[in-house]
């Protein structure tokens, strides 16, 4: 009973603290903006806060692997404990979506690109990323005032011609990156296939054995087209989403409000680099199979058989 | 009106009514899942995975249309 009581004090404090905090402490909504900032230029070159944002990123996945990698065990410890259960998880789960030959060829990319867009999405989490960088003045559109805490700047929500260019943005709110990503996972995948398959590959999207047939060629050619906007608005928009929902809800009710939907961009941020990791998998799988099963005599039955001997 | 203003319904409404679709659509995908996982827990692992990539597949007709919201806003 004491128990309770105490986890309704402590929420009706919570609730309390979160009304005040709406009505007292005033945050101004950062700039939504689908552009990153240039922060500075090396030799012509614009160096944006997403691209900053990455290379954090990438530092961190370069720094869990050699830490996993530095000293081999047969019993692994440690890091290297942590890195082969992610990696031998990731491939059992391929292997099982992919079949042994496919999952073999295609697992470095398509993990890569998972432990990319993972770490890339998770970067939103962080505190700091689109709140800390320099303040600038603007000519035009909404901007805020500036005032002076402990010899930092930082703008206070109200009306004025100053707005924060952040030093790191979410990366995969870049619509570059996105669009990057999807390139690679489709052109990859046309690669793989003339690799498998040769000319016929092309059969699938000029086929004039019958009208029908043409036109689903047609179509096979728009559905690869429509895949690379697919894939990047899918990632780009979620996280977007989520970058904009965090602002909005820290903007309403700066306390306690925010803490749900941190946990609901963990799972988002995990499933968006799934499904982008999964795809592309499926989607080199069907890519290699897709006339195997009808013409695949010729030259595919043999790496075939050499993998199954 | 402004076509400032107009700009701003367009969006919404490319969005908010591209939206009703994949929602629809998703809530079978899931439903259906859920049903199977129900009667064959066993393949519960496999049915899952299908059932990502089907909502991924549903969802990327929203996108289609918040691609278009997005152009409204910031393009056009």
């Amino acid at each position: 009973m004491g128990n309770k009581k105490k986890v309704m004090f402590v929420s009706v404090v919570i609730l309390i603290l979160m009304l005040l905090s709406a009505l007292i402490i005033k945050v101004p909504l950062p700039e939504i903006t689908m552009i990153p900032e240039v922060v500075f230029k090396v030799g012509g070159l614009p160096i944006t806060n997403s691209f900053i944002a990455v290379l954090i990123g990438d530092i961190f996945i370069f720094l869990l692997v050699w830490l996993g990698t530095k000293k081999m065990e047969l019993v692994p410890r440690g890091a290297q404990n942590f890195v082969e259960m992610i990696v031998a998880g990731a491939y059992d789960f391929a292997e099982d979506v992919a079949g042994k030959e496919n999952a073999r060829k295609y697992f470095p990319l398509v993990m890569s690109i998972f432990l990319f867009v993972l770490v890339s999405n998770w970067i939103e989490l962080l505190p700091g990323v689109d709140t800390i960088g320099v303040i600038r003045k603007i000519s035009e559109g909404h901007g805020y005032a500036v005032s002076s805490f402990l010899g930092l700047q930082n703008l206070v929500a109200a009306s004025g011609h100053y707005q924060l260019a952040a030093f790191a943005r979410t990366p995969s709110t870049d619509l570059n990156l996105t669009v990057g990503l999807a390139l690679i996972s489709v052109i990859y995948t046309q690669v793989a296939g003339i690799q498998t398959m040769g000319i016929g590959y092309f059969k699938r999207f000029i086929d004039l054995s019958s009208p029908l047939n043409f036109f689903v060629g047609l179509l096979e050619i728009v559905s690869e087209t429509a895949k690379i906007i697919s894939f990047s608005f899918r990632l780009f928009g979620n996280l977007f989403a989520g970058t904009v929902l965090l602002f909005v809800m820290t903007f309403l009710v700066p306390l306690f409000l925010v803490l749900p939907f941190y946990g609901l961009e963990v799972f988002v941020g995990f499933i968006q680099a799934f499904v982008f990791a999964i795809l592309t998998l499926i989607f080199l799988v069907l890519a290699v199979s897709h006339h195997g099963d009808e013409s695949g005599e010729s030259n595919e039955s043999v790496p075939g058989e050499l993998a199954n001997s | 009106m402004d076509l400032g203003y107009l700009k701003l319904i367009g969006a919404g409404l490319a969005i908010g009514l591209g939206a009703i679709g994949p929602g629809i659509g998703i809530g079978l995908v899931v439903m259906g899942a859920v049903q199977a996982m129900g009667r064959n827990p066993e393949a519960a692992g496999e049915i899952r995975t299908n059932m990502i990539v089907g909502i991924a597949f549903a969802e990327a007709v929203s996108i289609y249309a918040l691609v278009v919201a997005l152009l409204l806003l910031f393009v056009f």
